[in-house]
Formats: structure tokens, C-alpha cells, sequence
């Protein structure tokens, strides 16, 4: 055990946790007070473009993707892509139903 | 044939060390990647739902935004909030262990865990009341003219009052009510059955999070973390942030649906 | 004697000898619980060759049931209801119980970590946990069987399986979330082993090709049982509740259930025919005693079939009023698959042209499974295409097509494989002689078996009827004949194989002179931690010509 104590990986400075929590909090705020607001179609776009600002301070950061090595991001990229095929070629059926009579 | 000597040697140093591993810095990777991988099915697996609402929510918009309205904004936000200060005493908790704290790694880890648990306290309030206004799906429970008169009482009357015989609530397949009224019902119904379906299930993983933090925490505090393994806080940390960020998107496609038709 | 092992000039006769003394993964331990709590690979995947066996010999039954009941017209031997359960039974078991986990959980769990130069996979005690999910979702299984059974098909379509049937559909629901865990965890289990645990040298492009379908199928196996098991949790509210996610009287959508369903069911195809495709990669290659053609096409291939898995699945909906939109591109899609499959069908017979075949029964079945395979891959076309399916949909065109797949494609590899690693497994020969009879006698019944329903759904006959007109019984007897045929191909390796298990001559390292690190570089069987010494790969696999003797470069 005491044969190589230098950490796997560096940690994160204490500073960085902070700013995130932060931002992650006005965030917070922000989309609770534009949730109050009518934009039309721009709703969801808006509630879901926060979300993902969210998301992906929580990736980067507290879950060190930023410092992770190459096959991470291709685990983070991969959920993304499938995901966005089961949720947009689904819809895409049913979207589309209406342009035929 | 170096590799083979350090095979060799690499056993025996080190209890943390798997005999099937090379190095603690092999075993790092996989086990990190093992949970990687587990969050890639858990983001599939939450996919399911998030198809379904994505597709009713697409053909009910109207009726789904109504049916939002009846949420409590409030404590949805209070609940984001205390979800992402469990993220952050978590990420404090992973640091700690990177660092050799092994005490207030401990601490952290509890700390994640009362976090944790005042959500579900919350929830259990939110829960509680949706089934005293029977937004509760269940066969011959769920009643949404029911659910839109104590909402109505509270925006008017500022009581928690349950409706009662001098409300005159109808059922809501009631022939006076009309065909639109009674789709409105089914329409809303969907809406909380996919509500409930998610909340619950991120609910449970919390549950489950709870369970595997403990035990990380008693050995944190036994000492048995180091900076040269501090895998096992590293991969519940990379579940608790998950757990958070569906969270993140549950609330505003759930609670902030309807805000902006107003109260 | 490691240090013995390391000398290259070992004879065949010494390494023969010397295997009979070394402690092996078989025999280091009889006793019946260092069986149930091994955290070994290996014999966790005997474990699950014993238990898949066991399901295939249940699903046979089943598909007998049905066989003998189409064989005359008229609906004499089952009633409607029997029948209805056991083709639902058949289709159950031999899917979810037997293919999902075959050759990724059987040949994967057992030749993955020895492919690669590994001690074990990543997670050893998550590899035993996966077995037992396995077993507690299958006796779950078994549970909702003996009560009565499900009738709704394997596909469990809403609103039937969730207003209607009365069968014991969340029983058997609760049974396939338990497999899906399984499934998930073997998969998680061998994508990070794929990525962590290669010995030196090994990089990505020297891997077998059976790796990298391997890796491929774990890939499906993570990406898409979540899915279904959530679409099934779905299925289980809706029924115990009451309430409408998917029954079209509360307000659901049935269809949003197909597209959920068929988002894995589709992709599991790919799980259930990836890893033959690889393992039959591996054998033509062995005895064509000959470099593949193409080995990173066959590679990439592999997981370019994984990925377009994914994007094709509405085919099965073209029927059910999906958008004609949506189903165009869906049909546009579905023939891209042909690209990466047909590659791999060339690749192969370049393989072969000019290669030293040697016909021993593993490459039987090989090529075999290129003739079936094709056939059942070329009458997908047919399928995928949006005029002709609305024809074909639901007759016995599409049941003879995936059996081509499922039974010519991915058994027929598993059987390649099988008696390919069988020397590895149990250290002894089987008789070519019984194991060439039993290949040509599946070929030859299962032709006869599928063939004929090709033209019998061509004419309309439609699946899943426990009665037909009179005019396709001749047809329909030819089916059933074909499948005693197949029967008995069947039962052959169980009697051969178990023989050779006890009584069989010692296989020695390397029978088949192969160039991959479970043939060179462990013994047969191999010892409980696979190698003495980790290997270290210093070129690509395949090269035959350098490899002759059977001897690793260190």
C-alpha cells in the first residue's frame, strides 16, 4: 500500500465544485422564472436548452468527464446519439401521419 | 516479458487489487467504465419513458400543459435545488477520497445521504397530496374534475379544502360533461401516469443509492480508501450525479409544462 | 514448470502428457458448490450451456406441439388456446431463454477472456450474478408456464397482452425483466473486459473477428434491453392497474408499444446473429487454413450491422399504420443493412477461394450457415420491401425468413462454434465422422422444414392459425417431416458430444492448428487462471503460415 500514494488522478480544484453549484443554482432560476413565460414554441426549446447546459456542467465537472480519458466520451456520446434515435425517429412517425390524408 | 513480471509481483502487494488485474490503475479503468457503461443502459432505460412522454405529450399538448398546472412549482424547485446540493456534497465526497481524507469522506457521504433524503421527504408531500386530490392513476381512482375543483378552491378560497357534496363535482365520464371532457380525463390521466411512472422510478434509484453510499461511508470511515484506490466513491458518485441530472430534465418537462398559462 | 512451458520446442506427445497431470479448470475442484459459487468464466459458461440446453430441448417440444398440429387441416390435436401457448412458448423460450444468451453467454463467456490474454473478464462475481438473474428469469419463466402459459406470441402486442389475455402475461413479463438484467450485465461485463483487460500487444485491429462481434453484440446488449425491460415494466402497470399506457379505450397508443418493443426486439435479432457471424469468421478462416480477406472490413462490418440495428426497427410496422413516410425511410434503411452483411458473405467465400479446406465438422456447419444465412438474409430484402410486405406481413414468408436467420444463421453458428471449442472446453475429441452425419442431417431437415413455408406464406397462408385450407396440407406435411429430420439432427451431438465428454480421445493444445490465443497459448481444457504467463501479441491473428506449429511469439 504505502509502495505509490500519488492519487490515480489529480482531484479538482475546490474552486471549480463551487462555481458549478452556482451556476447550476441560478440555473435553476432561470428556467423556473422563463417557465413562467409564454414564448410560444419556444417553451420546450428553451426549458430543454437549459436543461442541457445543466446536464452538461454535471458531466464535465462533477463527473470528470472533462478529464476522462477517450472512451467516456464515447460511452457520453453513444447514450446521446441512441437516445436521440429512439426519441426523434419514433416521433418522426408520428409527425409525419398528418401529412397524408 | 516485463508485463509478466509485473504480474507477477503485482499480487499479494495489494488486498484492494483484483487477482484478475494487472494494475490498481487497470482495475480503476475498468471498474469506472463498468459504471459508465451501467449509466449508458440507465439512460436507455429512463429513455423508454422519456419516448412515451415525448410521443403523448406530442398528440395532448394542450391537455398535458393543463395537467402540469396542478404541480407545485414550489417544491419542484426546492427539490432541484436539494438534488444539486447532494451533487455537490458528493463531488466534495469523491474529492476527499482522491485526497486521502477518509473521515470527511465519511462525512460527505452522510451528508449526500440527508440530502437524498429530504427529497423524498418532499416528494413523499407532493405524493400525499396528489392522491388527496385523486390524481393517482389507478382503475376507477383517478378523478380530474375532481383534482381541477381543489386547485380551483386553493387559487380562489387560499385553503387546502378538499372538494366536497356542495362542490358538486361530477364524475368524469358524466354524460353533461361531454366526449371532450371525458378524452381531457383519459388525456390527463396519461399525463400523471407517466408522472408518477418516472418520479417513482427516480425515486427508487435514489432509494438504491442510499443503500451502496451507507456501506461506502462505514468504510470510508473504517479507512479503507486511499488515493491510490478510491474507486468505489468515484463510481457511486458517477450514479448519485446521474440520478441528478435526470432529475434536471424531469423537472422542467414535468412541473414547468403549463407555468406559463398561469395560476 | 512454467518455466518448461516457455520452451517452444515442446512436442505434441510431451504437451499431451503434460496436460493430463496439470490441474484444469474442469478438475481442480469436483465438488458441486465450487460449481455453483465459481466466479470462473469458463465455468460459468458451461453453466450456461447446461441451462440453455435444457431451454432448447423445452423449446423443441414445443415447436414439435405446433408441427403436429399443422400437419393436417383441420384443428384436431390442440384447441385454438393450446395452440395459441405453445407457439407463444416456443417462441419465448427459444428466443429470450435460449438464443439471447447462447453464444454471447455460452462461447463469449467462455472464449472472451482466452481470445484476449485475459485472467477473467472485468467483473467476475457481476458475471455470476448474471447467471443466476438468468436462472431466476427463466424459472420465473417456467412458473408462468406451469400455471397455464401465455397466448399472446412472443411479441406480447397491446392492447391484447394488456385488456385482454388471460393468461399469465405478468408473470412472464416479470421473467423477461429478470433476463434482460442478465443480458445487461453480460453485456457491460464484456464490453469493458474488450476495453480494459487485452493482454500486451493486443490492439484493436489484432483482435479475432469473433471479439469484435462479440464486442458488437455487448454493445446491443447494453444499448437496447433497457428498453424492453421498461417497455414490459410498462406493460406489467398497465395490467395491474388498470390504467391505459397502451390500450387505445383509456386513451394510450398501441403502436407507441411496437415502436418501444421493436426499438430492442429488432436490435436483438443482431444479438442473436452478430456473434455467429464472427464465430463462423473464426472457423472458415481456421479451416481454410488461410489469412481472412478484409479483416478490418469484417471488423468494422460487425459493428456497422450493430448501429444500423438500431435504425431500422418500424419494418416490422409497415401494417399497423405508421406514417407511409416514416415507413419509406424505415424500408430505405432496412436495405442498408444488406451492405455490411452482404460483406461479410464475400469476404468469407474470398476466404475460402484458394484456401486449404480441410472439412472437419465445425467447417460443415460454416459453410452450411453461408448458404442459410444468404437465403434468409436475401428474403429479408424481400421483406423490407413496403408493396411486398403488405403481401407478405404476417404469413409464413416472414416465419420461414427468420428461421433461416435464427435457426440456419445464428444455431447453425452456434453448433459451428460448439464443435469448434469443443477440444478447448473438454480437452477430448468428439467422432467427426457422427458430427459430420449430424450436420448434414440438420441441413437437411431444417431445408426441409423451412423451405416449404416460404411458398406457403407466398400463397397466403398467414402464421399463428391453428387451421389452414386443404389445398397447403401437402406443404404443411413436408414442413413437419423436415422437423422430425431436424429433431433427430438434434438429439445426435447431445449422444455424441456427452460421449466424447467421458470418452473421447485427448484433444491436445491445438487440434485444429488455429492462430488465436485460446488455441496457442492455453492448454486443453484450460487451467483454472487460463495462462501461465499473460502472452504477448506481437502481430495479427490469422497468419497460418507462421503459426504452423502452434507456438505464440513472447
Amino acid at each position: 500500500m504505502s509502495g505509490q500514494q500519488q492519487p490515480i488522478h489529480q482531484p479538482a480544484s475546490l474552486q471549480s465544485y463551487f462555481i458549478v453549484f452556482t451556476i447550476l443554482m441560478v440555473l435553476t432560476a432561470i428556467t423556473v422564472y422563463a417557465g413562467f413565460q409564454n414564448y410560444g414554441v419556444w417553451n420546450t426549446p428553451v426549458a430543454l436548452g437549459i436543461a442541457v447546459i445543466k446536464a452538461a456542467l454535471v458531466i464535465l465537472i462533477f463527473m470528470h468527464a472533462l478529464h476522462s480519458p477517450p472512451t467516456t466520451w464515447l460511452v457520453i456520446l453513444a447514450s446521446i446519439f441512441f437516445l436521440a434515435i429512439m426519441l426523434g425517429m419514433t416521433l418522426s412517425d408520428y409527425m409525419s401521419r398528418g401529412m397524408i390524408t | 516479458m516485463s508485463a509478466i513480471e509485473e504480474t507477477e509481483h503485482g499480487h499479494g502487494h495489494n488486498k484492494n487489487l483484483a487477482h484478475h488485474f494487472d494494475t490498481l490503475e487497470q482495475q480503476h479503468e475498468a471498474n469506472t467504465l463498468g459504471m459508465w457503461a451501467f449509466l449508458l443502459t440507465e439512460v436507455l432505460f429512463f429513455g423508454g419513458l422519456f419516448a412515451a412522454y415525448t410521443v403523448y405529450r406530442y398528440k395532448y399538448s394542450a391537455v398535458f400543459e393543463e395537467a402540469s398546472n396542478l404541480l407545485d412549482i414550489t417544491l419542484g424547485a426546492v427539490n432541484t435545488a436539494i438534488l444539486i446540493g447532494s451533487s455537490l456534497t458528493m463531488a466534495l465526497a469523491v474529492r476527499n477520497s482522491q485526497l486521502g481524507n477518509s473521515t470527511k469522506t465519511g462525512h460527505w457521504l452522510v451528508l449526500t445521504i440527508i440530502f437524498g433524503m429530504g427529497f423524498l421527504g418532499v416528494k413523499y408531500f407532493e405524493w400525499k397530496h396528489d392522491y388527496d386530490i385523486h390524481l393517482m392513476p389507478g382503475k376507477n381512482f383517478f378523478h380530474w374534475q375532481f383534482a381541477k375543483k381543489a386547485k380551483e378552491i386553493h387559487t380562489k378560497e387560499h385553503s387546502h379544502r378538499l372538494p366536497g357534496p356542495q362542490d358538486g363535482v361530477l364524475k368524469d365520464d358524466d354524460p353533461s360533461l361531454g366526449v371532450k371532457a371525458r378524452l381531457e380525463s383519459e388525456q390527463a390521466r396519461l399525463f400523471y401516469l407517466l408522472y408518477f411512472c418516472m418520479t417513482s422510478l427516480h425515486a427508487l434509484h435514489m432509494v438504491v443509492g442510499f443503500g451502496i453510499i451507507g456501506v461506502i461511508a462505514w468504510k470510508a470511515y473504517s479507512g479503507v480508501f486511499s488515493p491510490d484506490y478510491y474507486t468505489p466513491v468515484e463510481i457511486i458518485g458517477l450514479y448519485w450525479h446521474f440520478v441528478d441530472i435526470v432529475w434536471i430534465f424531469l423537472f422542467p418537462l414535468l412541473y414547468l409544462l403549463g407555468a406559463h398559462l398561469g395560476h | 514448470m512454467s518455466q518448461l512451458e516457455l520452451k517452444s520446442g515442446v512436442t505434441h506427445a510431451e504437451q499431451a502428457h503434460e496436460v493430463h497431470e496439470k490441474p484444469n479448470y474442469l478438475n481442480h475442484d469436483h465438488s458441486v458448490m465450487s460449481w455453483l459459487y465459481t466466479l470462473d468464466h469458463k465455468r460459468i459458461g458451461i453453466l450456461y450451456l447446461v441451462s440453455i440446453t435444457a431451454m432448447f430441448i423445452l423449446g423443441g417440444i414445443m415447436a414439435a406441439l405446433v408441427r403436429v398440429e399443422l400437419s393436417t387441416p383441420k384443428g384436431d390435436f390442440l384447441t385454438a388456446d393450446t395452440y395459441n401457448k405453445s407457439f407463444t412458448a416456443h417462441g419465448v423460450i427459444m428466443l429470450f431463454f435460449f438464443l439471447i444468451p447462447s453464444i454471447p453467454a455460452v462461447m463469449g463467456n467462455f472464449a472472451l477472456p482466452l481470445m484476449i490474454g485475459a485472467r477473467d473478464v472485468a467483473f467476475p462475481r457481476l458475471n455470476l450474478l448474471s447467471y443466476y438473474l438468468y436462472a431466476l428469469g427463466a424459472g420465473i419463466g417456467m412458473v408462468a408456464l406451469l400455471y397455464g402459459g401465455v397466448d399472446t406470441g412472443w411479441t406480447f402486442y397491446t392492447p391484447y397482452s394488456s385488456t385482454y389475455s388471460n393468461s399469465y402475461v405478468t408473470v412472464m413479463a416479470v421473467g423477461l425483466f429478470c433476463i434482460g438484467f442478465s443480458s445487461i450485465l453480460t453485456g457491460l461485463n464484456f464490453v469493458v473486459t474488450v476495453h480494459r483487460m487485452r493482454c500486451p500487444g493486443l490492439t484493436w485491429f489484432r483482435l479475432p473477428l469473433f471479439i469484435w462481434a462479440i464486442y458488437a453484440t455487448s454493445v446491443v446488449q447494453l444499448l437496447g434491453t433497457p428498453v424492453i425491460a421498461i417497455t414490459l415494466a410498462l406493460l406489467g402497470v398497465e395490467r395491474t392497474l388498470g390504467v391505459g399506457i397502451f390500450d387505445p379505450r383509456l386513451g394510450g397508443d398501441p403502436v407507441l408499444f411496437q415502436h418501444m418493443f421493436w426499438f430492442y426486439s429488432h436490435p436483438a435479432v443482431y444479438i442473436m446473429i452478430l456473434p455467429s457471424l464472427g464465430l463462423i469468421s473464426e472457423v472458415i478462416a481456421t479451416f481454410s487454413r488461410k489469412n481472412v480477406f478484409g479483416y478490418k472490413i469484417i471488423a468494422l462490418s460487425s459493428v456497422t450491422i450493430a448501429v444500423f440495428g438500431f435504425i431500422v426497427w418500424a419494418h416490422h410496422m409497415f401494417t399497423t399504420g405508421i406514417s407511409p413516410y416514416a415507413a419509406m425511410v424505415f424500408s430505405f434503411l432496412t436495405f442498408s443493412v444488406a451492405i455490411p452483411s452482404g460483406i461479410k458473405v464475400f469476404t468469407w467465400l474470398a476466404t475460402m477461394y484458394k484456401g486449404a479446406i480441410s472439412f472437419e465438422t465445425p467447417m460443415i456447419y460454416g459453410i452450411a450457415f453461408i448458404g442459410l444465412f444468404t437465403i434468409g438474409g436475401v428474403t429479408g430484402l424481400y421483406l423490407s420491401t413496403l408493396g411486398m410486405d403488405i403481401h407478405l406481413h404476417d404469413t409464413y414468408f416472414v416465419v420461414a425468413h427468420f428461421h433461416y436467420i435464427m435457426v440456419g444463421g445464428a444455431i447453425l453458428g452456434f453448433m459451428a462454434g460448439l464443435h469448434f471449442w469443443w477440444p478447448k472446453i473438454t480437452g477430448r475429441m468428439y467422432s467427426d465422422f457422427w458430427g459430420k452425419l449430424g450436420a448434414g442431417i440438420i441441413f437437411i431437415g431444417f431445408n426441409f422444414t423451412f423451405f416449404p413455408q416460404f411458398i406457403l406464406g407466398y400463397l397466403g397462408m398467414p402464421r399463428r392459425y391453428h387451421e389452414y385450407p386443404e389445398e397447403l396440407q401437402l406443404l404443411n406435411v413436408m414442413s413437419s417431416a423436415g422437423a422430425t429430420i431436424l429433431a433427430i439432427g438434434y438429439t445426435l451431438p447431445l449422444i455424441y458430444l456427452t460421449h466424447s465428454f467421458f470418452w473421447g480421445e485427448k484433444a491436445g493444445k491445438n487440434p485444429w492448428g488455429a492462430t488465436t490465443l485460446d488455441w496457442t497459448a492455453t492448454d486443453s481444457p484450460p487451467s483454472p487462471h487460463n495462462f501461465d504467463q499473460i502472452p504477448v501479441v506481437t502481430e495479427e491473428p490469422y497468419h497460418f503460415e507462421r503459426k504452423e506449429a502452434g507456438v505464440v511469439s513472447h
